[in-house]
């Protein structure tokens, strides 16, 4: 008992000091590079949605970064006298104040649109999300999956082909949910029956997927194309909500495939903690032993999950294609499905975590394309990199704790 | 029967036995792929059409005509020979790296990033110095490869060993830093890229080459990397089975319980496993660049990060078990490429026999449902993984 | 009217054990019958089969005079019976009320959690049997005895009127205990009807209406708490079949080898499993360790080699003090150690028999010259060693799993006892052998104590340690209970000092 208090009291201790690191970063890498005279504009207006535009924002960049040097040095010096309740909701608030301080330096002189930004980080963060919750459903049962990029890739494939033959966006959709739960249900029955190591069995599919999709890819699809041309599906603007300022237009004017995924999010969120399979899922991949006890059978729910999650990922693929560029390439992918698996990780298997998490890796992501147009002095590679550096410094435990299942990756055998 | 030649006769064995289920769960990927090459043919669905018997001869000689390209692309002739010892080399080291983690206990997944950095510490040697004679150049060039590639891995080992941080993540995390890294040093204008408009390392001094085989001979690209490979394949061998740090690695792979009731320090194991674990992947980038293109490209890897899993897994993390693994994969890769020539048969049919031999390497329970096999070591179980957790 | 459980000619064998042996057993409706054994006379696998999680090859259970055919926990639990486990089912991120209703789910709308309905009734019967327990706090960070209570709830939520509770006091302080047999007490009074499985005799005089002994498989009797002794149970218990005699001349103890100076030492569920204990064990002499299993004596022996930090006290080795070494520094001082479970931490049972007879010496010449390791070496002294230790191999390159276990030890007794040492530190050291290699190792460890070196042996058998010791230690609850000079030992007075009484109160309680 006595460990745990001191450990909770370092934990607090070093978040105050973390919050206090931020504000001095902010400081450091903003303030000599700025003049007093600077003024930086943030922009709110898009063409779509026909709604009455808002006045832009105009302050001195310097005024600015000040600001937000000031407020996270507050939560720090708050942090390390009284202590905030959630210190994570602070830390992600503390690390907005960052991101607000960059953004105000970067575009000083210039002017930048912000609702342009919220509405690209969401678009990228789609097919990182559904892979995360892939993962999320995948490893609360106990079966790791790194098999995320074949389930996806397998997805687009099928959605591009099924979608091209019967011009239908929904077939496509189908078809590629079916993709992902068949490849899944490969993983199953290697990790869960023949208890393979899950991490060979998941990187067998992603290899296997990836020959398949691309040698049908180039049997057919590259020579005839018209299987490569799926349609894709139409905007929807929500009523009312498309409406809100700044908001509106970037988040509630999408495809059906992302309102799925962000209703999805909360979806499994609600399953995972608040229904009886929910609790099942997760005795099963923190005890299984305990379960089957209860007459849970464990390999049920395991395959049943596992299924689910890579019908989750076979949309992730559905999105590529017919949400986006309306084709199938090959490893178009790119490394989406092990992205997803950090974001995973780093939103500590939660659903609402890694959909936070999707959204800083999506930020990341569209932040250096605004950069480039901003010719902003910092390499985008760098930005890049950073979603996977903080991955890194989770796992460490150096900030934050990420905690996975217990029985995560250990197939489970009846005595 | 005397007892050596019992001896002999039971290690034959035990060899026949370890090479038994490799070699048929490569043959059933290779028939597995034939039947795909089959039934994505135009012209065989056509002749079943019109009967059974013109369909089989059909299927027969489109697959006679596959595999026959196939074979002449890995070994026709003395290109085709060379070409395939050449694919070869980088798998050796790659595939080296995976078992050498795997004998140590750790999943390295992150071959490709460590090859990515030593690719870029041994091409900057290999461009930068200039006037140095080849004797220290090219060891020199070799050297920083394996410093880089060993580096990077030797990062993650020391995350395991102090904060049981997992290596398959942390690796893949590598993996995607090392490529964006790779990205912005070789972008046009980046730090390491070349004057102009491609984004491309210069190219290195020829001090630094690996010598060609047949120097008279531009179109063959067989170099003194394939021995290179083949000592290192020998030296971890010897490391790993008549040193005592690889009966450490060994020790704390198979038993690391045990490992620290003989007195072992765990975590400096782990450490140097995955540090050697890196080296010999960022010697796969020095070979393919001192050996083959002299430079280094922004888009650099041909994927050995995974391929090297398939070698580790098919060659039982034995480092003869890689050079005959990587001696069938590179064949394949060679194959292919002639079989796409030919037989207009897509490259990527290799990935989908190296997805299958790595299923029934880790699952032999399918093998043996297959083939009737009973009594072969029944509980033995691939196992490298413990979960994310320690 | 019939008896609520009835089991008749229960049989159950595991490779090369026959665990059950025809068990006859009755539970009356209201009473504790206690289940009083050694370990491995065969309590746990008898209530396993009970509940359905081993199948037995002959014998019948019979329910409320009905004959049952378990085949699952679910059957089990149908059947109106439930177990705690000796090793708590609970998954430590749920709540208590989580994980009572895992598996029987208070929903509404059919698959959405109820959770105020399942603290309601997790509530309702915490009152009704006095086991008060908070439903929404998180089990993980719950202490011990709270963890059971759940376990306790778990059953009762699930109307189970047979409950069987294993080895339920092994994890408990001397407090939570009595809030257990309180507990158990108002089941009982409430209808329910309770196995109470155990090696502690104060327990079952404490709590049990009935009794019945176990050993070897075999019920070996009955007893009545009511008229019996302490001493009564004990005797039944360890049974009174002709020790095991190992031929031995007296001990010539010469100076100090291994001093233990209020060594402390914490368990795994941090709770300190080694109490402050002090001890010597002399050149040329056996100490033996008897105690119950889980007593402090595995991590006596772990803090001993340098397995498990010392958290107060001072151990010292041939006058060097060894407290906080490592492993290596240990074993290089002069000390061997035949450990516990000898497939995890004794060998590397993939590798061949020469590779696990260098398993702590593989780096000293002349097995090794700097890096490089010398196989030839290896594999005479691996060809000598098997020899003199007649482990009985088709050959040293055979891996050491597939030998048989006594075999397996004889591996790594040859390893550690060929070695120069001060200090041997044997735990279990025939754990499941046969009598052959039981002899076998006990006169090797006889023939180490000749030469002069000091030996202990922990052991939960009491044969062994009666047998082979020249002094006996008993542990209890992690401290000493006393130390017997081997000429005055008896099965009677250490078996009572192993059940945590001093012979001495015994006699006047008797």
């Amino acid at each position: 008992m006595d460990d745990k208090a001191t450990a909770k009291t370092r934990r607090a201790l070093g978040m105050g000091i973390t919050y206090l690191v931020f504000a001095l970063l902010t400081w450091v890498l903003f303030v000599p590079g700025t003049t007093s005279e600077q003024l930086t504009t943030f922009t709110f207006n898009v063409t779509a949605g026909n709604l009455p535009p808002i006045p832009d924002l105009t302050f001195h960049t310097l005024t600015g970064i000040y600001l937000m040097v000031a407020l996270a040095a507050l939560a720090g010096v708050w942090q390390l006298t009284k202590g905030f309740k959630n210190v994570y909701l602070i830390l992600g608030l503390v690390s907005v104040f960052f991101v607000l301080a960059f953004l105000a330096w970067a575009a000083r002189d210039k002017s930048m649109n912000l609702t342009g930004m919220i509405g690209a980080t969401l678009l990228s963060s789609i097919p990182i999300t559904l892979a995360a919750l892939s993962g999320v459903m995948c490893e609360r049962s106990g079966v790791v999956n790194i098999g995320i990029e074949g389930m996806m890739l397998s997805g687009a494939f099928m959605s591009a082909l099924i979608g091209s033959v019967t011009h239908s966006t929904w077939w496509g959709l189908i078809a590629a949910v079916l993709a992902g739960g068949l490849t899944a249900a490969l993983l199953a029955v290697m990790a869960i029956k023949y208890q393979v190591d899950q991490i060979v069995a998941g990187t067998a599919i992603n290899i296997l997927t990836t020959g398949l999709t691309s040698y049908f890819s180039s049997r057919y699809l590259q020579t005839n194309g018209a299987l490569n041309n799926p349609p894709t599906f139409d905007r929807i603007s929500l009523p009312l909500l498309g409406k809100i300022p700044i908001v509106g237009p970037s988040l509630f004017n999408n495809t059906l495939v992302v309102y799925t995924a962000i209703v999805l999010v909360f979806l499994i969120y609600w399953l995972l903690f608040y229904t009886r399979w929910g609790l099942r899922t997760r005795a099963v991949g923190e005890h299984p032993r305990a379960a089957d006890t209860l007459g849970i059978n464990v390999f049920r729910m395991r395959y049943i999950n596992v299924i689910l999650g890579g019908m989750v990922a076979g949309l992730g693929g559905a999105y590529l294609v017919l949400s986006s560029v309306a084709r199938f390439d090959e490893l178009m992918t790119a490394g989406k499905g092990f992205i997803g698996l950090a974001a995973m990780i780093f939103g500590n298997w939660n659903p609402i975590g890694a959909f936070g998490a999707s959204l800083i890796f999506g930020f990341a992501d569209s932040l250096q394309t605004k950069l480039a147009i901003l010719r902003v002095p910092i390499p985008s590679q760098f930005l890049l990199m950073a979603p996977y550096l903080v991955t890194m410094i989770v796992l460490a435990g150096v900030v934050g704790q990420s905690r996975p299942p217990a029985a995560d990756g250990q197939p489970y055998e009846k005595e | 029967m005397s007892t050596q030649e019992q001896k002999a006769t039971s290690q034959l064995e035990s060899l026949a036995r370890a090479l038994l289920i490799p070699l048929l769960a490569v043959f059933t990927a290779l028939v597995i792929g034939a039947l795909l090459i089959i039934v994505t043919d135009d012209s065989v669905i056509a002749a079943f059409r019109e009967g059974l018997g013109a369909g089989l001869s059909r299927s027969w000689s489109v697959i006679a005509l596959a595999y026959g390209a196939f074979f002449t692309g890995a070994f026709g002739d003395v290109y085709h020979i060379t070409e395939t010892l050449r694919i070869t080399t980088p798998y050796i080291f790659a595939g080296l790296a995976v078992a050498l983690g795997f004998q140590g206990g750790l999943f390295n997944i992150g071959a490709e990033g460590q090859y990515f950095i030593g690719g870029l510490t041994t091409v900057y040697v290999g461009y930068s110095i200039t006037g140095l004679p080849m004797i220290i150049h090219l060891p020199l060039a070799l050297l920083a490869g394996m410093i880089g590639g060993g580096v990077w891995a030797g990062i993650v080992g020391f995350l395991k060993a102090k904060t049981g941080a997992h290596e398959v993540i942390n690796t893949i995390m590598m993996n995607y830093i090392a490529i964006r890294l790779a990205e912005f040093l070789l972008d046009v204008g980046g730090p390491m890229a070349r004057p102009g408009y491609r984004p491309v390392s210069p190219e290195i001094q020829p001090s630094a080459y690996l010598p060609q085989f047949f120097p008279s001979d531009p179109t063959i690209r067989f170099n003194v990397g394939f021995i290179l490979a083949l000592i290192a394949a020998i030296f971890i061998w010897w490391l790993l089975f008549k040193t005592t740090l690889g009966y450490e690695i060994r020790t704390v792979g198979q038993n690391p319980n045990a490992a620290r009731y003989a007195g072992i320090n765990v975590s400096k194991v782990i450490i140097v496993t995955m540090f050697i674990s890196g080296t010999l992947a960022g010697l796969a980038a020095s070979a393919d660049i001192l050996g083959v293109i002299h430079f280094m490209p922004n888009a650099f890897s041909a994927g050995y990060g995974f391929d090297a899993i398939a070698l580790a897994l098919l060659g039982n993390s034995h480092p003869a078990g890689v050079v005959l693994a990587s001696l069938l994969f590179g064949a394949l890769r060679a194959g292919a490429t002639n079989m796409q020539g030919i037989a207009h048969i897509p490259v990527d049919i290799t990935s989908i026999l190296q997805g299958l031999i790595i299923i029934f390497i880790a699952a032999p329970a399918i093998i043996r449902a297959i083939y009737r096999l009973r009594g072969l070591e029944e509980g033995e179980r691939l196992k490298l993984t413990r979960g994310w957790g320690q | 009217m019939p008896p609520v459980l009835e089991l008749k000619g229960i049989t159950k064998r595991f490779p090369g054990v026959l665990a059950n042996d025809h068990i006859n057993l009755t539970l009356n409706e209201g009473e504790v019958l206690a289940l009083l054994g050694e370990n491995g006379a065969g309590k746990s696998t008898l209530m396993n089969v009970l509940y359905g999680l081993y199948t037995p090859e002959e014998g019948e259970i019979y329910v409320r005079g009905k004959k049952a055919d378990i085949h699952g926990p679910n059957d089990a639990i149908a059947l109106g019976i439930g177990m705690v486990h000796q090793h708590f089912m609970l998954v430590p991120v749920l709540t208590v009320a989580e994980n009572v209703m895992l598996g029987m789910e208070s929903v509404k709308h059919g698959f959405v959690l109820d959770r105020e309905d399942a603290a309601t009734k997790v509530r309702a019967i915490s009152e009704k049997y006095g086991l008060e327990v908070d439903p929404n706090d998180l089990v993980g960070e719950l202490p011990v005895g709270l963890q059971q209570r759940v376990e306790i709830i778990k059953l009762l939520y699930r109307s189970a009127d047979i409950l069987i509770l294993d080895e339920p006091t092994a994890v408990l302080t001397p407090q939570e205990v009595e809030g257990l047999f309180e507990v158990v007490r108002s089941l009982v009074a409430q209808g329910k009807s309770v196995v109470f499985i155990t090696h502690k005799l104060k327990e079952v005089l404490a709590l049990a209406d009935r009794v019945s002994v176990l050993r070897g498989g075999k019920v070996v009797g009955h007893a009545d708490p009511k008229t019996s002794t302490e001493r009564d149970l004990a005797s039944l218990m360890v049974g009174r079949e002709v020790i095991l005699t190992v031929p031995k001349e007296p001990a010539q103890p010469k100076d100090v080898v291994l001093k233990v100076e209020n060594l402390e030492v914490m368990g795994d569920r941090h709770r300190m499993a080694v109490r402050g204990i002090s001890f010597e064990v002399r050149s040329g002499e056996i100490v033996g360790v008897a105690g119950v299993q889980g007593n402090g004596q595995t991590e006596l022996v772990e803090a001993l080699t340098g397995l498990r930090p010392v958290v107060n006290g001072k151990i010292t080795l041939d006058g060097r003090d060894i407290t906080h070494e490592t492993p290596r520094v240990i074993t290089e001082t002069g000390s061997a150690h035949i450990p516990e479970d000898r497939q995890r931490d004794g060998l590397v049972l993939g590798y061949p028999i020469a590779d696990n007879l260098i398993l702590n010496t593989y780096y000293l010449p002349p097995i090794a010259s700097g890096l490089v390791m010398h196989a030839n070496v290896i594999a005479e002294r691996a060809e000598r060693l098997v020899e003199e230790y007649d482990v009985r191999t088709p050959s040293i390159t055979t891996p050491a799993g597939n030998l048989s276990g006594g075999n397996q030890q004889k591996v790594i007794v040859a390893r550690e006892l060929s070695r120069e040492v001060k200090l041997v530190i044997a735990a279990q050291p025939t754990r499941g052998l046969d009598v052959g290699s039981i002899e076998y190792i006990h006169s090797q460890l006889v023939r180490k104590r000749d030469e002069g070196a000091a030996v202990l042996v922990v052991s939960a058998e009491l044969d062994e340690v009666l047998g082979l010791a020249d002094r006996i230690m008993v542990m209890f609850e992690g401290e000493i209970m006393g130390i017997v000079p081997a000429e005055q030992a008896t099965k009677e007075n250490i078996g009572l000092l192993m059940a945590g009484v001093h012979p001495e109160a015994g006699k006047e309680a008797a």
